[in-house]
């Protein structure tokens, strides 16, 4: 199966005062059709860069595709005009965002922002549009959608925006859905419905989704393969079970650590919460030939430190950047 | 229902407002020395007390503060503002007449400084280092330091002696004859300089106003939605954008309606512009106290209308305003 989505040493780059940043730095991977796929990592290790490099969407003249390719059905979204992503944008990749509170427009009603998209695309008249928004809403399960359509965003809760922010982004029933921590801002009773949502509308349209969470738990749910990234660059990469059972990268072995775990047997005496110790280095280590991850790392060693680490592939389909991935 | 409810209590409001308008104003002037009898007497060449006191009585000058003030006050609210003894007429036709002139001035000066301020705000936020971010910052600041008389002195100096392309003065030019529509260019021709003179200060800070508001919406989330969704960058901006970046300067222009009608006073002057400014200023000089009274509260009563028309359109704009359905 010839993957939907392929992306071959990637390096977006930000200007920013101290200089050029290589904010995602040789990053591979693919996307197969209908597959859930989890960029998973702490703020600022480049997952939105790459969700917004992926929409062409980058911040205009602060970050640029400085080398790589963005393969898209056949066709390098890298090089692709304005035009011709705007043409993609919404229609065969969309994405939905972190924030349902700011990202709708508070001044146009709900129906109008998603049969907006429709007539952008699909050149459905003002009608059939709306008409196509009131089925959009009963399928992303808002009660009366007939008339929730003219609402306004601030007549909404926040699960009924993300709902509505999903219903636009899938109007178009897009081959990729890109989910940039849908659920951050949501509360956990409404984090698992939207969870449910998504995991339904994936197998009614068969969309493939690159879900960016810090949840571990949604991964573990939701995503077939994981990347791991950490400082703009690729840490691992596999199969969701294959990594959690076996981290074969520092850095995602203290990630899963993090989670805490209810006990069977309330009594026993719990375990210390696990952190991974100091913080993502700043924009102008970037660049640096070292494992980035080395100052946090229990595993240091003077290779480390002297270059960047190179894949190492495993058989089960999983890889690590790490000199010592054999090893852990 | 919520529209009308709120129309109506704001009319209530407006009406306890104009009579506080009215006891302010009328205590205000009887604290001012001069009165009409004095008037009066100089136009005569002088008058002895006899007859200045003969003259008090027959207007009713001589009542205590109170009654007078009950007696102004029951009269305007049989829409009678009393008689001017300067232009022999009664103060409600005398402004009558006046009032469509100067709301003709300060509706296009607000409209056009609106709408062009607002567009090369709009201009100016897409590119923020461009060229024409600087050229509107210098006529931003340029409008807002240029004293309105110099400018209008200096608009008429250029544009109607030096190239004739507008007249003068005045409103309307008795010699023509035609059609309405030939008034109606006679008019708006006469009505260029003047509302472009007003118009200078307001666009200024429109300009400026919608400039900074359009950059933090195009900063925000929404709008970045709206890329994503695939729209071309004007239905963002024009569109997505646009809607939200105007409530400030709906709000703005609104408080700036009675700075408006003030600066409308000063461009009269400069173009003989037959409306209430003139008006102010010759009764101002004559000591016609209810021809000031009156103008005062025709003003007080175009403010508030401004400010009521102000908040529906904000209701337009974002639906927010007004509450939940």
């Amino acid at each position: 199966m010839s993957p939907l989505l392929e992306v071959k040493n990637l390096r977006i780059e930000l200007t920013t005062r101290d200089g050029v940043a290589p904010v995602i730095d040789d990053l591979s991977f693919t996307l197969n059709p209908g597959e859930t796929m989890s960029f998973v990592g702490e703020s600022g290790c480049g997952k939105s860069m790459t969700a917004l490099a992926l929409m062409g969407l980058l911040p205009e003249k602060v970050g640029r595709v400085a080398a790589g390719n963005i393969i898209f059905d056949g066709e390098d979204l890298s090089q692709a005009s304005d035009e011709r992503l705007r043409a993609i944008r919404g229609n065969e990749i969309s994405m939905i965002f972190q924030e349902p509170m700011t990202s709708l427009n508070p001044v146009f009603t709900i129906g109008e922002q998603i049969a907006e998209v429709l007539r952008a695309h699909q050149g459905l008249s003002r009608k059939a549009a709306w008409a196509q928004s009131i089925e959009l809403l009963n399928a992303v399960r808002i009660p009366n959608a007939k008339s929730r359509v003219s609402d306004y965003p601030f007549q909404m809760s926040g699960g009924q925006r993300q709902r509505a922010m999903i219903a636009m982004a899938l109007a178009c029933q897009p081959k990729i859905l890109i989910a940039d921590e849908p659920t951050t801002a949501l509360d956990v009773t409404v984090q698992a419905q939207i969870f449910d949502l998504l995991t339904d509308l994936r197998k009614q349209t068969g969309a493939a989704i690159i879900l960016i969470t810090h949840d571990m738990g949604a991964v573990a749910e939701m995503a077939e393969r994981m990347i791991v990234m950490y400082a703009g660059r690729k840490a691992e990469l596999g199969p969701v079970d294959q990594i959690i059972e076996h981290p074969r990268h520092p850095y995602t072995k203290g990630l899963i650590e993090c989670v805490p775990h209810i006990q069977s047997d309330p009594s026993l005496e719990r375990h210390d919460l696990v952190e991974v110790p100091g913080i993502v280095p700043s924009l102008r280590e970037f660049g640096k030939d070292q494992c980035l991850f080395a100052s946090r790392c229990a595993y240091l060693t003077e290779a480390c430190l002297a270059s960047r680490p190179t894949e190492k592939l495993f058989a089960n389909g999983q890889s690590a950047d790490c000199w010592h991935a054999e090893g852990l | 229902m919520g529209i009308l409810r709120t129309i109506l209590l704001r009319v209530v409001y407006a009406i306890l407002l104009l009579v506080a308008v009215l006891v302010l104003n009328f205590s205000l002037m009887h604290l001012a020395p001069g009165d009409v009898a004095d008037t009066i007497s100089q136009s005569m060449g002088g008058a002895d007390q006899e007859i200045l006191d003969e003259i008090r009585v027959s207007y009713g000058l001589d009542q205590p503060f109170i009654v007078q003030l009950g007696r102004y006050i029951a009269n305007v609210a049989q829409f009678d503002l009393g008689y001017s003894f300067f232009y022999n007429q009664p103060v409600t036709k005398l402004i009558l007449e006046r009032l469509p002139a100067t709301l003709l001035l300060v509706i296009a000066a607000q409209i056009a400084a609106l709408f062009i301020g607002v567009v090369l705000g709009v201009i100016s936020a897409r590119k923020p280092n461009g060229l024409s971010n600087y050229v509107v910052t210098f006529l931003a600041l340029f409008g807002y330091s240029a004293p309105v008389f110099w400018t209008g002195i200096l608009l008429l100096i250029t544009f109607s002696l030096n190239v004739h392309w507008f007249p003068v003065a005045g409103m309307r030019d008795v010699t023509i004859e035609g059609g309405f529509w030939v008034h109606f260019i006679d008019v708006a021709r006469h009505l260029f300089l003047p509302a472009v003179t007003l118009g200078s200060i307001f666009l200024a800070l429109y300009s400026r106003l919608s400039r900074a508001s359009m950059m933090e919406v195009l900063g925000s989330d929404y709008v970045r939605t709206a890329k994503a969704k695939g729209l071309t960058s004007n239905q963002v901006v024009y569109k997505h954008a646009l809607k939200n970046a105007l409530s400030p300067v709906i709000t703005l222009a609104g408080l700036q309606f009675s700075a408006v009608l003030s600066g409308a006073v000063l461009v009269e002057a400069v173009f003989s512009w037959p409306g209430l400014g003139t008006l102010a200023f010759q009764s101002i000089i004559a000591r016609d106290t209810p021809t000031i009274l009156g103008i005062l509260f025709f003003s007080a009563l175009v403010v508030i209308i401004g400010n009521l028309l102000t908040d529906l359109a904000l209701r337009l704009v974002d639906p927010r305003v007004g509450g939940q359905k």
